[in-house]
Protein backbone atom coordinates (compact mmCIF):
# COMPACT_ATOMS: atom_id res chain seq x y z
CA UNK A 1 0.00 0.00 0.00
CA UNK A 2 1.56 3.56 -0.80
CA UNK A 3 2.03 6.19 1.72
CA UNK A 4 -0.23 8.70 2.40
CA UNK A 5 0.54 12.15 2.05
CA UNK A 6 -0.31 14.30 4.91
CA UNK A 7 -2.45 17.83 4.44
CA UNK A 8 -0.54 20.75 3.55
CA UNK A 9 2.29 19.38 1.57
CA UNK A 10 3.86 20.95 -0.93
CA UNK A 11 3.65 18.51 -3.81
CA UNK A 12 2.98 18.97 -8.10
CA UNK A 13 0.02 17.67 -9.57
CA UNK A 14 -0.36 16.89 -13.37
CA UNK A 15 -3.07 17.07 -15.96
CA UNK A 16 -3.90 16.23 -19.20
CA UNK A 17 -5.22 19.15 -20.76
CA UNK A 18 -5.76 18.35 -24.61
CA UNK A 19 -5.77 14.83 -25.76
CA UNK A 20 -3.76 14.49 -28.99
CA UNK A 21 -7.19 14.41 -31.05
CA UNK A 22 -7.98 17.71 -29.08
CA UNK A 23 -5.54 20.09 -30.60
CA UNK A 24 -5.67 23.28 -32.25
CA UNK A 25 -5.29 22.83 -35.81
CA UNK A 26 -2.56 24.94 -36.50
CA UNK A 27 -0.52 22.75 -34.08
CA UNK A 28 2.19 20.90 -36.18
CA UNK A 29 2.34 17.28 -36.45
CA UNK A 30 4.66 16.25 -34.01
CA UNK A 31 3.04 18.30 -31.53
CA UNK A 32 -0.51 17.11 -32.79
CA UNK A 33 0.41 13.53 -31.81
CA UNK A 34 1.17 14.36 -28.10
CA UNK A 35 -1.10 15.47 -25.05
CA UNK A 36 -0.89 19.31 -23.99
CA UNK A 37 0.01 18.57 -20.34
CA UNK A 38 -0.19 20.43 -17.28
CA UNK A 39 1.89 20.67 -14.01
CA UNK A 40 1.12 22.99 -11.00
CA UNK A 41 2.55 22.73 -7.75
CA UNK A 42 0.45 23.78 -4.52
CA UNK A 43 0.08 22.86 -0.97
CA UNK A 44 -1.66 19.11 -0.78
CA UNK A 45 -5.77 20.24 0.34
CA UNK A 46 -6.79 16.77 1.49
CA UNK A 47 -4.29 13.93 2.21
CA UNK A 48 -3.41 11.81 -0.92
CA UNK A 49 -1.11 8.86 -2.00
CA UNK A 50 1.51 9.35 -4.98
CA UNK A 51 -0.15 8.46 -8.58
CA UNK A 52 -3.85 8.75 -7.18
CA UNK A 53 -6.20 11.88 -8.25
CA UNK A 54 -5.72 14.82 -5.63
CA UNK A 55 -6.37 18.46 -5.03
CA UNK A 56 -3.97 21.36 -4.25
CA UNK A 57 -4.37 24.82 -2.85
CA UNK A 58 -1.72 26.93 -4.95
CA UNK A 59 0.00 30.19 -4.02
CA UNK A 60 -2.49 32.58 -5.33
CA UNK A 61 -5.56 30.34 -3.85
CA UNK A 62 -6.89 28.62 -6.38
CA UNK A 63 -8.13 24.67 -5.78
CA UNK A 64 -6.70 22.58 -8.78
CA UNK A 65 -7.04 18.67 -9.08
CA UNK A 66 -4.73 16.30 -10.92
CA UNK A 67 -2.51 13.30 -10.59
CA UNK A 68 -0.22 13.45 -7.14
CA UNK A 69 3.03 13.40 -9.37
CA UNK A 70 5.37 14.79 -6.82
CA UNK A 71 6.45 15.44 -3.14
CA UNK A 72 8.52 18.88 -2.53
CA UNK A 73 9.82 18.76 -6.23
CA UNK A 74 13.14 19.50 -6.38
CA UNK A 75 14.52 22.53 -8.44
CA UNK A 76 17.17 20.44 -10.64
CA UNK A 77 18.08 23.26 -13.18
CA UNK A 78 21.87 24.25 -13.20
CA UNK A 79 24.82 24.22 -15.43
CA UNK A 80 26.61 20.86 -15.82
CA UNK A 81 30.32 20.50 -16.60
CA UNK A 82 32.51 23.36 -18.11
CA UNK A 83 31.98 23.51 -22.38
CA UNK A 84 35.48 22.89 -23.76
CA UNK A 85 34.58 25.29 -26.33
CA UNK A 86 34.08 28.17 -24.28
CA UNK A 87 36.83 27.71 -21.66
CA UNK A 88 39.58 28.80 -23.62
CA UNK A 89 38.40 32.02 -25.07
CA UNK A 90 39.07 34.14 -22.49
CA UNK A 91 42.92 33.21 -23.19
CA UNK A 92 42.65 33.89 -26.64
CA UNK A 93 40.98 37.66 -26.21
CA UNK A 94 43.58 38.58 -23.57
CA UNK A 95 46.08 37.52 -25.90
CA UNK A 96 45.48 39.19 -29.21
CA UNK A 97 44.78 42.55 -26.26
CA UNK A 98 48.27 42.19 -25.39
CA UNK A 99 49.79 41.79 -28.58
CA UNK A 100 48.46 45.05 -29.00
CA UNK A 101 49.53 46.50 -26.09
CA UNK A 102 53.06 45.30 -27.62
CA UNK A 103 52.86 47.23 -30.67
CA UNK A 104 52.23 50.88 -29.33
CA UNK B 1 -10.76 24.20 -13.43
CA UNK B 2 -13.29 22.54 -12.36
CA UNK B 3 -15.62 22.38 -15.13
CA UNK B 4 -13.92 21.69 -18.28
CA UNK B 5 -15.14 23.93 -21.01
CA UNK B 6 -13.60 23.39 -24.83
CA UNK B 7 -10.62 24.64 -26.25
CA UNK B 8 -13.85 25.98 -29.17
CA UNK B 9 -15.63 27.40 -26.25
CA UNK B 10 -12.73 29.44 -24.48
CA UNK B 11 -11.53 30.63 -27.63
CA UNK B 12 -15.40 32.09 -29.04
CA UNK B 13 -15.57 33.84 -25.44
CA UNK B 14 -11.94 35.64 -26.50
CA UNK B 15 -12.44 39.13 -26.99
CA UNK B 16 -14.82 39.20 -23.69
CA UNK B 17 -12.62 37.23 -21.71
CA UNK B 18 -9.78 40.04 -23.10
CA UNK B 19 -11.79 42.84 -22.73
CA UNK B 20 -12.36 41.99 -19.02
CA UNK B 21 -9.28 41.58 -18.22
CA UNK B 22 -7.03 44.08 -19.56
CA UNK B 23 -10.01 46.73 -18.57
CA UNK B 24 -9.38 48.57 -21.95
CA UNK B 25 -11.78 49.09 -24.85
CA UNK B 26 -10.11 48.46 -27.71
CA UNK B 27 -13.23 48.52 -30.11
CA UNK B 28 -13.01 52.95 -29.27
CA UNK B 29 -9.86 53.26 -30.99
CA UNK B 30 -10.76 51.76 -33.94
CA UNK B 31 -10.54 53.86 -37.47
CA UNK B 32 -11.27 53.34 -41.28
CA UNK B 33 -11.01 49.46 -42.47
CA UNK B 34 -8.19 48.55 -40.42
CA UNK B 35 -6.66 51.16 -38.98
CA UNK B 36 -6.70 52.25 -35.17
CA UNK B 37 -5.49 55.24 -33.22
CA UNK B 38 -2.42 54.32 -32.07
CA UNK B 39 -1.01 57.46 -30.00
CA UNK B 40 -4.69 57.57 -28.74
CA UNK B 41 -3.99 54.26 -27.41
CA UNK B 42 -1.01 54.70 -25.50
CA UNK B 43 -1.59 58.85 -24.36
CA UNK B 44 -5.01 57.13 -22.55
CA UNK B 45 -3.67 55.12 -20.31
CA UNK B 46 -2.29 58.80 -18.51
CA UNK B 47 1.02 57.99 -18.63
CA UNK B 48 4.02 60.25 -19.95
CA UNK B 49 7.71 59.47 -19.23
CA UNK B 50 7.55 61.03 -15.80
CA UNK B 51 4.69 59.76 -14.25
CA UNK B 52 5.69 56.28 -15.43
CA UNK B 53 9.34 57.03 -13.65
CA UNK B 54 7.31 58.04 -10.38
CA UNK B 55 5.96 54.63 -10.36
CA UNK B 56 8.65 52.69 -11.00
CA UNK B 57 10.44 54.78 -8.84
CA UNK B 58 8.61 53.42 -5.88
CA UNK B 59 9.60 49.92 -6.31
CA UNK B 60 13.32 50.46 -7.31
CA UNK B 61 12.89 50.11 -10.95
CA UNK B 62 15.32 51.95 -13.28
CA UNK B 63 17.89 53.80 -12.68
CA UNK B 64 20.34 51.60 -13.67
CA UNK B 65 23.91 52.22 -14.07
CA UNK B 66 25.37 52.49 -17.81
CA UNK B 67 29.06 50.70 -18.71
CA UNK B 68 31.86 51.24 -20.53
CA UNK B 69 32.59 48.12 -22.04
CA UNK B 70 36.51 49.59 -22.37
CA UNK B 71 38.39 46.46 -23.19
CA UNK B 72 35.56 44.91 -25.90
CA UNK B 73 35.65 48.08 -27.33
CA UNK B 74 39.82 48.01 -27.22
CA UNK B 75 39.62 44.23 -28.54
CA UNK B 76 37.01 45.88 -31.64
CA UNK B 77 39.49 48.55 -32.49
CA UNK B 78 42.64 45.68 -32.88
CA UNK B 79 40.12 44.04 -35.99
CA UNK B 80 38.78 47.62 -37.17
CA UNK B 81 40.91 49.64 -39.74
CA UNK B 82 42.61 52.42 -38.33
CA UNK B 83 40.18 54.90 -36.94
CA UNK B 84 37.15 52.86 -36.63
CA UNK B 85 36.18 51.17 -33.79
CA UNK B 86 33.23 52.76 -31.73
CA UNK B 87 32.81 52.93 -28.16
CA UNK B 88 30.81 50.31 -26.88
CA UNK B 89 28.39 51.22 -23.58
CA UNK B 90 25.72 48.92 -22.03
CA UNK B 91 22.86 49.51 -19.82
CA UNK B 92 22.72 47.33 -16.37
CA UNK B 93 19.25 46.26 -16.75
CA UNK B 94 20.35 43.56 -14.66
CA UNK B 95 20.31 45.87 -11.61
CA UNK B 96 16.44 46.05 -11.57
CA UNK B 97 14.58 44.38 -8.57
CA UNK B 98 14.05 40.79 -10.37
CA UNK B 99 16.82 41.16 -12.64
CA UNK B 100 15.92 42.43 -15.92
CA UNK B 101 14.63 45.34 -18.19
CA UNK B 102 10.85 43.32 -18.05
CA UNK B 103 10.47 45.32 -14.56
CA UNK B 104 10.10 48.14 -16.61
CA UNK B 105 7.19 46.54 -18.60
CA UNK B 106 5.25 45.03 -15.24
CA UNK B 107 5.61 48.23 -13.11
CA UNK B 108 2.89 49.89 -15.18
CA UNK B 109 0.52 46.80 -15.46
CA UNK B 110 0.62 45.65 -11.84
CA UNK B 111 -0.02 48.81 -10.62
CA UNK B 112 -2.99 49.55 -12.99
CA UNK B 113 -4.03 46.03 -11.76
CA UNK B 114 -3.92 47.41 -8.12
CA UNK B 115 -5.43 50.89 -8.65
CA UNK B 116 -8.55 49.47 -10.66
CA UNK B 117 -9.20 46.69 -7.77
CA UNK B 118 -8.63 43.93 -9.80
CA UNK B 119 -7.87 40.73 -7.25
CA UNK B 120 -4.95 39.63 -8.93
CA UNK B 121 -2.40 39.68 -11.83
CA UNK B 122 -1.83 37.02 -14.28
CA UNK B 123 0.55 36.51 -17.38
CA UNK B 124 1.47 34.21 -19.88
CA UNK B 125 5.26 34.27 -20.41
CA UNK B 126 7.99 31.69 -20.03
CA UNK B 127 10.38 34.51 -20.25
CA UNK B 128 12.00 37.36 -17.33
CA UNK B 129 8.58 38.72 -17.36
CA UNK B 130 6.70 36.30 -15.68
CA UNK B 131 9.40 37.04 -12.76
CA UNK B 132 8.74 40.43 -13.57
CA UNK B 133 5.04 40.26 -13.10
CA UNK B 134 5.57 38.35 -10.04
CA UNK B 135 8.27 40.16 -8.03
CA UNK B 136 6.21 43.83 -8.82
CA UNK B 137 2.63 41.77 -7.70
CA UNK B 138 4.43 40.56 -4.40
CA UNK B 139 5.14 44.40 -3.36
CA UNK B 140 2.07 45.23 -4.01
CA UNK B 141 0.49 42.82 -2.12
CA UNK B 142 -1.30 40.99 -5.07
CA UNK B 143 -1.62 37.33 -5.79
CA UNK B 144 -0.08 36.54 -9.05
CA UNK B 145 -0.04 33.54 -11.65
CA UNK B 146 2.20 32.84 -14.56
CA UNK B 147 1.56 30.55 -17.57
CA UNK B 148 4.70 28.62 -18.57
CA UNK B 149 5.15 26.48 -22.13
CA UNK B 150 7.89 24.86 -20.01
CA UNK B 151 8.64 21.13 -21.04
CA UNK B 152 8.37 18.96 -23.56
CA UNK B 153 6.62 15.74 -24.12
CA UNK B 154 9.71 14.02 -22.57
CA UNK B 155 8.69 15.68 -19.95
CA UNK B 156 12.70 17.54 -20.34
CA UNK B 157 12.39 20.88 -19.45
CA UNK B 158 14.24 23.88 -21.13
CA UNK B 159 16.72 24.69 -18.47
CA UNK B 160 16.32 28.56 -18.31
CA UNK B 161 12.58 28.74 -18.73
CA UNK B 162 12.85 26.10 -15.50
CA UNK B 163 14.98 29.03 -13.36
CA UNK B 164 12.14 31.22 -14.46
CA UNK B 165 9.49 29.15 -12.70
CA UNK B 166 12.26 28.78 -9.71
CA UNK B 167 12.17 32.38 -9.56
CA UNK B 168 8.35 33.23 -9.85
CA UNK B 169 7.84 30.48 -7.06
CA UNK B 170 10.19 32.31 -5.08
CA UNK B 171 8.33 35.22 -5.18
CA UNK B 172 5.25 33.57 -4.25
CA UNK B 173 3.78 33.62 -7.43
CA UNK B 174 1.70 30.21 -9.04
CA UNK B 175 2.92 28.89 -12.13
CA UNK B 176 1.26 26.41 -14.55
CA UNK B 177 3.68 25.13 -16.55
CA UNK B 178 2.32 23.40 -19.48
CA UNK B 179 3.59 21.20 -22.23
CA UNK B 180 4.88 22.63 -25.96
CA UNK B 181 2.05 24.31 -28.10
CA UNK B 182 -0.06 27.19 -28.95
CA UNK B 183 -2.98 26.09 -26.75
CA UNK B 184 -1.06 27.86 -24.05
CA UNK B 185 -3.76 30.98 -24.49
CA UNK B 186 -6.71 28.50 -24.13
CA UNK B 187 -5.06 27.86 -20.69
CA UNK B 188 -4.92 31.30 -19.69
CA UNK B 189 -7.90 32.49 -20.91
CA UNK B 190 -9.66 29.76 -18.46
CA UNK B 191 -7.18 30.99 -15.74
CA UNK B 192 -8.54 34.56 -16.63
CA UNK B 193 -12.07 33.58 -16.78
CA UNK B 194 -11.94 31.84 -13.63
CA UNK B 195 -9.70 34.35 -11.48
CA UNK B 196 -10.91 37.49 -12.73
CA UNK B 197 -7.14 38.94 -12.89
CA UNK B 198 -5.86 41.65 -14.56
CA UNK B 199 -4.10 40.39 -17.65
CA UNK B 200 -0.59 41.56 -17.61
CA UNK B 201 0.22 41.45 -21.29
CA UNK B 202 3.66 42.53 -22.68
CA UNK B 203 1.86 43.46 -25.24
CA UNK B 204 -0.52 46.56 -23.71
CA UNK B 205 -0.03 50.18 -23.48
CA UNK B 206 1.49 50.08 -20.24
CA UNK B 207 3.91 47.74 -20.86
CA UNK B 208 4.96 49.72 -23.89
CA UNK B 209 5.33 52.71 -21.90
CA UNK B 210 6.91 51.00 -18.79
CA UNK B 211 10.10 50.80 -21.56
CA UNK B 212 9.85 54.41 -22.63
CA UNK B 213 11.91 55.24 -19.10
CA UNK B 214 14.79 53.00 -20.74
CA UNK B 215 15.29 54.86 -23.53
CA UNK B 216 14.63 58.15 -21.93
CA UNK B 217 17.39 57.41 -19.15
CA UNK B 218 19.51 55.95 -21.18
CA UNK B 219 19.94 59.25 -24.29
CA UNK B 220 20.72 61.07 -20.87
CA UNK B 221 23.24 58.96 -19.96
CA UNK B 222 25.26 58.99 -22.57
CA UNK B 223 24.84 62.81 -22.90
CA UNK B 224 25.97 63.29 -19.37
CA UNK B 225 29.02 61.34 -19.72
CA UNK B 226 29.94 62.28 -23.25
CA UNK B 227 28.53 64.87 -24.46
CA UNK B 228 26.01 63.98 -26.65
CA UNK B 229 23.63 61.36 -27.67
CA UNK B 230 24.18 57.69 -28.76
CA UNK B 231 24.67 57.30 -32.84
CA UNK B 232 23.33 53.73 -32.39
CA UNK B 233 21.30 51.51 -29.99
CA UNK B 234 21.12 48.46 -30.39
CA UNK B 235 18.04 46.26 -28.57
CA UNK B 236 17.62 42.65 -28.59
CA UNK B 237 14.21 41.74 -30.59
CA UNK B 238 11.49 39.44 -30.13
CA UNK B 239 7.97 40.37 -29.74
CA UNK B 240 8.76 44.21 -30.93
CA UNK B 241 8.05 45.80 -27.08
CA UNK B 242 11.70 46.27 -26.53
CA UNK B 243 12.28 47.95 -29.87
CA UNK B 244 9.28 50.50 -29.59
CA UNK B 245 9.46 51.59 -25.97
CA UNK B 246 13.33 52.04 -26.08
CA UNK B 247 12.67 54.08 -29.46
CA UNK B 248 9.97 56.06 -27.81
CA UNK B 249 12.19 56.69 -24.97
CA UNK B 250 14.93 57.89 -27.22
CA UNK B 251 12.40 60.50 -29.17
CA UNK B 252 11.01 61.81 -25.86
CA UNK B 253 14.56 62.55 -25.13
CA UNK B 254 15.22 64.46 -28.19
CA UNK B 255 17.71 61.65 -29.48
CA UNK B 256 15.82 62.02 -33.09
CA UNK B 257 18.81 61.10 -35.00
CA UNK B 258 19.89 58.15 -32.97
CA UNK B 259 19.65 54.99 -35.10
CA UNK B 260 17.52 52.33 -33.78
CA UNK B 261 18.62 48.74 -34.81
CA UNK B 262 16.62 45.53 -33.75
CA UNK B 263 18.79 42.30 -32.83
CA UNK B 264 17.88 38.69 -32.99
CA UNK B 265 19.39 35.60 -33.09
CA UNK B 266 18.92 33.62 -35.79
CA UNK B 267 16.73 30.64 -35.33
CA UNK B 268 15.72 29.94 -39.35
CA UNK B 269 14.30 26.44 -39.43
CA UNK B 270 13.34 25.81 -36.28
CA UNK B 271 9.39 25.30 -35.63
CA UNK B 272 8.18 27.82 -32.90
CA UNK B 273 5.17 25.51 -32.36
CA UNK B 274 7.15 22.17 -32.42
CA UNK B 275 7.24 19.65 -29.56
CA UNK B 276 10.68 18.45 -31.05
CA UNK B 277 12.32 21.60 -31.86
CA UNK B 278 11.38 23.36 -28.47
CA UNK B 279 14.59 22.02 -26.80
CA UNK B 280 17.03 22.78 -29.71
CA UNK B 281 16.58 26.10 -30.01
CA UNK B 282 19.29 27.24 -27.79
CA UNK B 283 17.59 30.39 -26.99
CA UNK B 284 14.34 31.05 -25.37
CA UNK B 285 13.64 34.93 -26.52
CA UNK B 286 15.46 37.54 -28.48
CA UNK B 287 15.60 35.08 -31.58
CA UNK B 288 13.97 35.49 -35.52
CA UNK B 289 11.18 32.26 -34.00
CA UNK B 290 9.18 35.83 -32.59
CA UNK B 291 11.19 38.61 -34.34
CA UNK B 292 10.05 37.77 -37.62
CA UNK B 293 6.36 37.09 -37.24
CA UNK B 294 6.00 39.83 -34.67
CA UNK B 295 7.52 42.69 -36.63
CA UNK B 296 5.05 41.26 -39.73
CA UNK B 297 2.03 41.07 -37.78
CA UNK B 298 2.36 42.56 -34.12
CA UNK B 299 -1.24 41.84 -33.60
CA UNK B 300 -1.02 38.11 -33.73
CA UNK B 301 -0.44 39.07 -29.74
CA UNK B 302 -2.60 38.19 -26.60
CA UNK B 303 -4.64 41.27 -26.83
CA UNK B 304 -6.50 42.65 -29.77
CA UNK B 305 -4.05 46.12 -30.51
CA UNK B 306 -0.58 45.36 -29.64
CA UNK B 307 1.11 48.36 -28.53
CA UNK B 308 4.66 46.87 -29.54
CA UNK B 309 4.83 47.90 -33.46
CA UNK B 310 8.59 47.45 -34.26
CA UNK B 311 8.50 48.29 -37.73
CA UNK B 312 7.13 52.16 -37.07
CA UNK B 313 10.57 52.25 -34.95
CA UNK B 314 13.04 50.14 -36.64
CA UNK B 315 16.28 52.13 -38.53
CA UNK B 316 17.80 48.08 -38.63
CA UNK B 317 17.27 44.59 -37.90
CA UNK B 318 20.37 42.07 -38.20
CA UNK B 319 21.05 38.85 -36.95
CA UNK B 320 23.40 37.37 -35.26
CA UNK B 321 24.42 33.27 -34.72
CA UNK B 322 23.91 31.52 -31.74
CA UNK B 323 27.92 30.29 -31.73
CA UNK B 324 28.38 34.15 -31.91
CA UNK B 325 25.99 35.22 -28.68
CA UNK B 326 27.91 32.29 -26.71
CA UNK B 327 31.24 33.57 -27.72
CA UNK B 328 30.56 37.07 -26.84
CA UNK B 329 28.42 36.23 -23.72
CA UNK B 330 32.04 34.82 -22.40
CA UNK B 331 33.89 37.98 -23.30
CA UNK B 332 31.38 40.09 -21.60
CA UNK B 333 32.39 38.10 -18.35
CA UNK B 334 36.52 37.65 -19.01
CA UNK B 335 37.21 40.83 -20.43
CA UNK B 336 34.71 43.07 -18.53
CA UNK B 337 33.65 41.02 -15.54
CA UNK B 338 30.11 40.89 -15.96
CA UNK B 339 28.38 38.00 -15.66
CA UNK B 340 25.29 38.42 -17.87
CA UNK B 341 22.42 37.40 -20.29
CA UNK B 342 21.43 35.36 -22.49
CA UNK B 343 19.06 38.07 -23.99
CA UNK B 344 21.35 41.25 -24.48
CA UNK B 345 24.16 39.16 -25.63
CA UNK B 346 22.32 39.18 -28.80
CA UNK B 347 22.55 43.07 -29.32
CA UNK B 348 26.14 42.84 -27.93
CA UNK B 349 27.47 40.52 -30.58
CA UNK B 350 25.76 42.91 -33.24
CA UNK B 351 27.36 45.83 -31.51
CA UNK B 352 30.47 44.08 -31.83
CA UNK B 353 30.45 43.68 -35.30
CA UNK B 354 28.75 47.13 -35.68
CA UNK B 355 31.18 49.27 -34.01
CA UNK B 356 33.94 47.86 -36.48
CA UNK B 357 32.22 49.43 -39.26
CA UNK B 358 31.54 53.36 -37.28
CA UNK B 359 34.28 55.59 -36.67
CA UNK B 360 35.69 55.42 -32.88
CA UNK B 361 34.20 58.88 -31.90
CA UNK B 362 30.60 57.39 -32.57
CA UNK B 363 28.90 55.19 -29.14
CA UNK B 364 27.03 52.15 -29.81
CA UNK B 365 24.98 51.34 -26.61
CA UNK B 366 23.41 48.05 -25.80
CA UNK B 367 20.52 48.85 -23.79
CA UNK B 368 19.59 45.81 -21.71
CA UNK B 369 21.95 43.29 -19.68
CA UNK B 370 20.26 40.16 -17.83
CA UNK B 371 20.77 38.34 -14.84
CA UNK B 372 22.57 34.99 -15.09
CA UNK B 373 22.80 31.87 -13.09
CA UNK B 374 21.52 28.40 -12.93
CA UNK B 375 19.79 27.04 -16.09
CA UNK B 376 20.38 30.71 -18.11
CA UNK B 377 23.65 30.04 -18.76
CA UNK B 378 25.59 28.53 -22.31
CA UNK B 379 27.13 26.14 -19.95
CA UNK B 380 23.17 24.83 -19.49
CA UNK B 381 22.64 25.83 -23.03
CA UNK B 382 25.01 23.98 -24.14
CA UNK B 383 25.48 20.81 -22.46
CA UNK B 384 21.56 20.43 -23.00
CA UNK B 385 22.38 21.01 -26.70
CA UNK B 386 25.17 17.78 -26.33
CA UNK B 387 22.58 15.87 -24.86
CA UNK B 388 20.26 16.04 -27.45
CA UNK B 389 23.01 15.50 -29.98
CA UNK B 390 23.26 19.03 -31.36
CA UNK B 391 27.29 19.24 -32.79
CA UNK B 392 29.34 21.69 -31.02
CA UNK B 393 32.24 23.24 -32.38
CA UNK B 394 34.72 25.70 -33.03
CA UNK B 395 34.83 27.14 -36.21
CA UNK B 396 33.39 29.45 -38.47
CA UNK B 397 30.15 30.95 -37.75
CA UNK B 398 28.90 31.07 -40.65
CA UNK B 399 28.18 27.37 -40.78
CA UNK B 400 25.98 27.29 -37.88
CA UNK B 401 22.76 25.56 -38.22
CA UNK B 402 19.93 26.03 -35.47
CA UNK B 403 18.88 22.21 -33.91
CA UNK B 404 22.11 20.69 -35.64
CA UNK B 405 25.25 22.53 -35.33
CA UNK B 406 26.59 25.92 -32.63
CA UNK B 407 29.55 26.83 -33.98
CA UNK B 408 31.28 29.10 -31.66
CA UNK B 409 33.60 31.33 -33.28
CA UNK B 410 37.52 30.78 -33.45
CA UNK B 411 38.23 34.69 -33.43
CA UNK B 412 36.52 37.33 -32.45
CA UNK B 413 36.90 39.20 -36.21
CA UNK B 414 34.11 36.19 -37.52
CA UNK B 415 31.77 38.17 -35.48
CA UNK B 416 29.22 39.29 -38.20
CA UNK B 417 25.64 40.92 -38.77
CA UNK B 418 23.39 39.66 -41.39
CA UNK B 419 20.78 42.27 -42.47
CA UNK B 420 17.60 41.39 -42.47
CA UNK B 421 15.96 43.37 -45.52
CA UNK B 422 13.69 45.50 -43.74
CA UNK B 423 11.62 46.26 -47.30
CA UNK B 424 10.78 42.45 -47.24
CA UNK B 425 9.35 42.66 -43.69
CA UNK B 426 7.10 45.82 -44.75
CA UNK B 427 5.92 43.93 -47.84
CA UNK B 428 4.70 40.89 -45.60
CA UNK B 429 2.97 43.53 -43.37
CA UNK B 430 1.52 44.93 -46.13
CA UNK B 431 0.11 41.32 -46.83
CA UNK B 432 -1.25 40.44 -43.35
CA UNK B 433 -2.81 43.67 -43.47
CA UNK B 434 -5.11 43.18 -46.44
CA UNK B 435 -5.74 39.77 -44.89
CA UNK B 436 -7.14 40.88 -41.80
CA UNK B 437 -9.62 43.45 -44.06
CA UNK B 438 -12.90 42.18 -43.86
CA UNK B 439 -14.30 41.22 -47.05
CA UNK B 440 -17.16 43.70 -47.54
CA UNK B 441 -14.33 46.85 -46.61
CA UNK B 442 -12.48 48.88 -48.95
CA UNK B 443 -9.45 51.20 -47.93
CA UNK B 444 -9.99 54.30 -46.96
CA UNK B 445 -7.25 57.54 -46.31
CA UNK B 446 -7.34 56.79 -43.10
CA UNK B 447 -6.15 53.00 -43.42
CA UNK B 448 -3.71 54.51 -46.24
CA UNK B 449 -2.10 56.59 -43.46
CA UNK B 450 -2.53 54.14 -41.05
CA UNK B 451 -0.55 51.46 -43.32
CA UNK B 452 1.85 54.04 -44.19
CA UNK B 453 3.25 54.80 -40.65
CA UNK B 454 2.88 51.54 -39.33
CA UNK B 455 5.99 50.82 -42.11
CA UNK B 456 7.25 53.96 -42.13
CA UNK B 457 6.71 54.30 -45.54
CA UNK B 458 4.62 56.68 -47.78
CA UNK B 459 0.75 56.42 -48.87
CA UNK B 460 2.73 56.09 -52.58
CA UNK B 461 4.48 53.16 -51.19
CA UNK B 462 1.53 51.30 -49.93
CA UNK B 463 -0.77 51.49 -52.50
CA UNK B 464 2.06 50.35 -54.62
CA UNK B 465 2.79 47.02 -52.59
CA UNK B 466 -1.20 46.62 -52.45
CA UNK B 467 -1.38 46.89 -56.00
CA UNK B 468 1.55 44.27 -56.20
CA UNK B 469 0.10 42.06 -54.32
CA UNK B 470 -3.38 42.28 -56.13
CA UNK B 471 -1.74 41.60 -59.46
CA UNK B 472 0.12 38.47 -57.66
CA UNK B 473 -3.20 36.63 -56.84
CA UNK B 474 -4.91 37.67 -59.38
Amino acid sequence: MTEQIAQGTWVEIHRIVLAPGERAPQVPEDTRSVPLEMRVKGFLAEPACLGEEAEIETPAGRRVRGKLVEVNPAYTHGFGPPIRELSTIGTEVRAILRKREGHR
Amino acid sequence: MTQEPSYQEIMAQRAEIMKTSVGLDYARYAQGALAFDYEGLLADTGYDIETACGVQRRTAVGHTPLVELENITELVRVMAEPGKGASIFVKDEAANPSGSFKDRRASLSVYEAKKRGYPGVAAATSGNYGAAVASQAAKLGLPCIIVQEAFDSQGLAQPEIAEKTRACEGYGAEVIRLSVGPELFYVFLRVLKETGYFNASLYTPFSILGIETLGYELAGQVKTLTGRFPDVVIATHAGGGNVTGTARGLRAAGAVDTQMMGASVDLSGLHMASDRDFNRKSFTTGHTGFSIPFTTWPDRADVPRNAARPLRYLDRFVSVTQGEVFYITQLLAELEGLQRGPAGNTSLAAAFAIARELDEDRIVVVQETEYTGAGKHPIAQLNLAKRLGIEVKRGDPRENKPGQRIVIPEHPAQIEVTDVDLDHLRRSYLRHALDSLPKDQALSEVDLEFLAAETRSSRDYVLEVIDEIHRKTR
